[in-house]
């Protein structure tokens, strides 16, 4: 009796079951409703897919949590006052129709007239004021612009006046194009940790898009058609539809590529390289190094720890990597070779040929033996390793993060080149937050590490390498705590230098250059690319080095729709 | 009957007091500091913001209390159903990450259970009656068995995804289509289910199977057989007296297969790219998301708890001996 029943609704789920699978005849479905959502679908010829950005569920839209609010928030919902053209160098003006320098302590920005926040209501100089202000949160992640900057004030309903306590030029044009401007009148209302970590979900920006809905893998922009850009920049983005998707593995994203079920990627595949000669994707140059430079990856030496403490190891150990095994072997060509300076190729006018032709390195494993030789480490128990001055064992541990494929192997590669120069170094996987830890307290031998991106002024490189005082935690710049005031002084000063004097940046960059490659205190080997891989099925015009194409960065990473990845959204073409 | 479902119970109660305490144990014994990679996260570099930022978090997850404190009110919190911030999804409420991803979880593992259960029942019961069925069902049970789920879960994939193409292979539901009750979506649906499925309903099948068909000859060879069959009675009314005795232990074994099914369904989610419990716990995992990880780990063990309750009751109705409570509670 019991069993009959069961058997009974066994039989309905399992009739259940079938039919649905079978009713989907094993075609992708396509829904094709008109408008585009009433079938649940969007039209696909008005939607960009885009993915490489969020790994996980979009968390926030909170354009002030920069590091992990859902891609687009600041870019497509919320601007900035100037964008940035890695191309020419300079700043343009975006919600700013100017802003420039009264005197040596006073800039003053000039807004757009006629800027409205999707909910109707004008962006005046106080929503400026106000966004800037909000640095003075303690807790927030942009406090420490208030160290130098004093006050952020609405002169007029279009002029906004910064005074400053002291003006770090290159550091502010940094500021003009990453600090997101929000509104007043909604924000104002909330308690400082809503304003911290709040979710922000229903966001109300000046951009081009809003939020039309979101699920647990992927984030779905809207265009706003009244948007001030189409009148005042002459611009409107493409695509309706924006859909970005976090990403699922780098095995799914080639396949929906290959099925052009993704109009752009933004991970790293390693065989980005064969699919842009097959044919499949188009990148930005058709040819190695396919990418633009995004990163310098640096080898990062734990200068609190003997051997690595000295300048003429340091050196050595520079000298046996060799870069080129790298760039074909583990990457295919997808990077460049980094300059001795490190400093990445948009930066090339900033690098003093002189000093490095005369104080550069390069891979030489004689070279770095005889340093080693001259500095006092020999191999006293003949087992081809040397030892330190005071006869002890030398064994470097190199870590980078599980399962970063790529680092892993070259990983593998740097261990090999100092073997054979006679240093002994082993990998070690750690997985990546505790790895992130050990780095953060300077509990390591050796890292590799890429957290600066391309901006508009080596000083954020040489921030990166020389700030001062270490901290006991050193969570993003300085990994290798190395302290050399000198060093940090030139920095500061090359901070005050104004932005447009070119000559008196170099007059400092030089120095440090010297400094830099004399003391070895962080060891440039490659330039990560701006990965970007995108098909042209949907989409075409996408960002090339070819006659007549658009030359913005291809790439919706955070903070990058202000270097050309918004300009790139509104050169896209649709391919029928 | 009352003193078996008493005894049961307080079994089931000690089971999950000791789970929760575990389950609130691990993470905070793991190596690592999810405020320390939250704050570096944010990058950071001013040492004044960065305390205040740590500051801040650890005050928000309660790490700044002494131990027994944070244990207390781990289970204060969790009576009332709140189970703290995801720091992975920051700021969403680790309820309702779970809560997105749990229908896919159980729209993976109710089915599979149920069915491969059902099914291996009854292609065992068919074995243990005929010879030509039996040299197929054997071999085929003990081969499907023996199979790690994802090493299956790889291999239909790759045939029936990526060389027959007749199934997607990765993620809940396509990327051009959003979640309605459209029957557009819940076909896309289905199309994606397929294959998780699949790998899970075909391993569990074989044991089933094996076991099913094991039972009904042991049956079948009992004193009441031969007692049965010499007093003439009819070969299909003995039938249907050994299978009702062997589905007896199968039904203790469905309630330790469902843990042990858990472990596949979160193995099969994570190669399938499916949005539920398993690609969570994965990513908790990578994150040091020690909210997520609890949340996810108590939603299993509550839901196997209940599951194996629910089995108990079952067991009541089916089995006559536990009602007389001449025995029970082996299980």
């Amino acid at each position: 009796m019991g069993t009959g029943i069961r058997v009974r609704i066994a039989t309905a789920l399992a009739v259940i079951a079938l039919t649905a699978t079978a009713c989907t005849g094993g075609s992708p479905v396509t829904g094709k409703g008109p408008g585009g959502t009433q079938g649940g679908a969007l039209p696909r010829e008005e939607t960009l897919y885009t993915t490489g950005t969020q790994w996980g569920p979009p968390a926030n839209y909170n354009p002030l949590r920069s590091w992990d609010h859902a891609t687009g928030t600041k870019g497509l919902v919320y601007e900035t006052l100037f964008h940035f053209d890695p191309n020419t160098g300079k700043l343009n003006p975006w919600l700013a129709e100017s802003g420039g320098w009264k005197d040596a302590k006073t800039y003053e920005v000039k807004l757009r007239a006629g800027i409205t926040w999707a909910d109707g209501e004008p962006l005046t100089a106080k929503d400026v004021a106000y966004s800037y202000g909000l640095g003075k949160i303690e807790a927030s992640s942009f406090h420490s612009l208030w160290s130098w900057l004093s006050g952020a004030e609405a002169v007029d309903a279009t002029t906004v006046r910064f005074t400053f306590e002291e003006a770090h030029y290159q550091e502010w044009d940094f500021t003009l194009y990453g600090q997101p401007v929000v509104p007043e009148h909604v924000w104002s209302g909330r308690s400082e940790e809503e304003i911290l970590n709040g979710v922000n979900d229903k966001p109300v920006g000046s951009g081009a898009y809003t939020l039309k809905s979101k699920s647990q893998d992927r984030v779905v922009w809207q265009r706003r058609d009244d948007w001030w850009g189409t009148k005042a920049l002459g611009m409107t983005p493409a695509p309706r539809y924006i859909v970005d998707v976090s990403n699922p593995s780098n095995e799914v994203v080639i396949g929906q590529l290959g099925q052009g079920q993704l109009d752009l990627s933004n991970n790293f595949l390693p065989g980005a390289s064969s699919l842009v000669k097959s044919k499949k994707v188009v990148s930005y140059y058709d040819e190695p190094p396919y990418m633009l430079s995004a990163n310098t990856a640096w080898l990062v030496p734990n200068t609190t720890r003997t051997p690595l403490d000295d300048a003429a190891f340091r050196k050595a150990l520079a000298a046996s990597v060799d870069i080129d095994k790298i760039v074909k072997g583990v990457y295919g060509d997808l990077v460049k070779k980094a300059d001795p300076t490190g400093l990445l190729p948009q930066w090339d006018s900033y690098v003093d040929k002189g000093v490095v032709a005369s104080d550069g390195f390069s891979y030489d494993t004689a070279g770095a033996k005889r340093t080693l030789a001259d500095a006092g480490y020999r191999d006293k128990d003949g087992d081809g390793l040397v030892e330190n001055k005071d006869g002890s064992k030398i064994s470097l541990k190199l870590a980078v993060p599980t399962g970063w494929t790529d680092w892993m192997e070259a990983a593998k590669v740097i261990a090999a080149g100092a073997k054979a120069a006679g240093i002994s170094v082993t990998t070690e996987f750690p997985d990546q937050n505790a790895l992130s830890e050990q780095r953060a307290k300077g509990d390591f031998d050796l890292v590799i590490n890429n957290d600066r991106q391309l901006s508009n002024t080596p000083w954020t490189y040489y921030e990166y390498m020389f700030q001062l005082p270490v901290q006991k935690q050193q969570n993003t710049v300085n990994f290798g705590r190395y302290e050399n005031p000198e060093a940090w002084k030139l920095v500061q000063r090359l901070g005050g230098v104004p932005t447009d004097d070119a000559a008196g940046m170099k007059a400092v960059t030089s120095r440090l250059q010297k400094i830099q490659l004399d003391e070895m205190p962080i060891i440039p080997l490659w330039y990560n690319g701006l990965w970007s891989q995108s098909t042209t099925g949907t989409w075409t015009n996408w960002p090339s080095d070819a006659e007549g194409a658009p030359t913005h960065a291809p790439a919706l990473w955070r903070n990058w729709l202000e270097m050309g990845g918004f300009e790139m959204l509104t050169q896209l073409k649709p391919a029928k | 009957m009352r003193r078996y479902f008493a005894r049961k119970l307080l079994v089931y109660a000690l089971t999950f007091v000791v789970a929760v305490t575990v389950n609130w144990m691990i993470p905070r014994f793991m190596p690592g500091d999810p405020v320390a990679s939250m704050v570096s996260r944010a990058r950071v570099s001013q040492p004044e913001a960065a305390e205040a930022m740590r500051g801040y978090y650890n005050n928000l997850f309660g790490f700044d209390e002494p131990v027994w404190q944070q244990y207390l009110h781990f289970w204060g919190a969790l009576l009332q159903g709140d189970f703290g911030i995801s720091v992975w999804v920051f700021p969403t409420p680790v309820s309702d990450v779970l809560l997105d991803a749990l229908p896919y979880t159980l729209g993976l593992m109710l089915p599979a259970v149920l069915l491969s259960w059902i099914a291996g029942n009854w292609a065992g019961a068919l074995a243990a009656r005929r010879k030509v069925l039996d040299n197929t069902v054997l071999p085929a049970g003990y081969l499907l068995t023996a199979m790690p789920y994802m090493w299956i879960a790889v291999i239909l994939a790759w045939a029936l995804g990526s060389k027959a193409g007749w199934f997607p292979i990765s993620g809940g539901y396509s990327l051009d289509i959003q979640p309605s009750w459209s029957l557009d979506f819940v076909a896309d649906l289905a199309h994606h289910w397929v294959l998780p499925f699949l790998s899970l309903f075909l391993v569990a099948l074989g044991g089933w199977a094996i076991g099913m068909r094991n039972m009904i000859i042991y049956e079948l060879e009992s004193d009441y057989s031969s007692y049965l069959s010499a007093l003439g009675a009819p070969q299909r009314l003995i039938r249907r007296y050994a299978f009702r005795n062997a589905v007896l232990p199968q039904i203790t074994g469905l309630a330790l297969q469902l843990g042990v099914l858990v472990a596949g369904a979160l193995v099969t989610e994570i190669v399938f790219a499916y949005p539920g419990l398993g690609s969570l716990i994965l990513a908790a995992i990578q994150n040091q998301d020690f909210f997520l990880l609890q949340g996810a780990f108590l939603f299993i063990v509550i839901g196997v708890l209940i599951a194996n309750f629910v089995i108990d009751v079952v067991y009541v109705l089916v089995d006559p001996r536990t009602r007389t409570g001449m025995a029970g509670g082996q299980s």
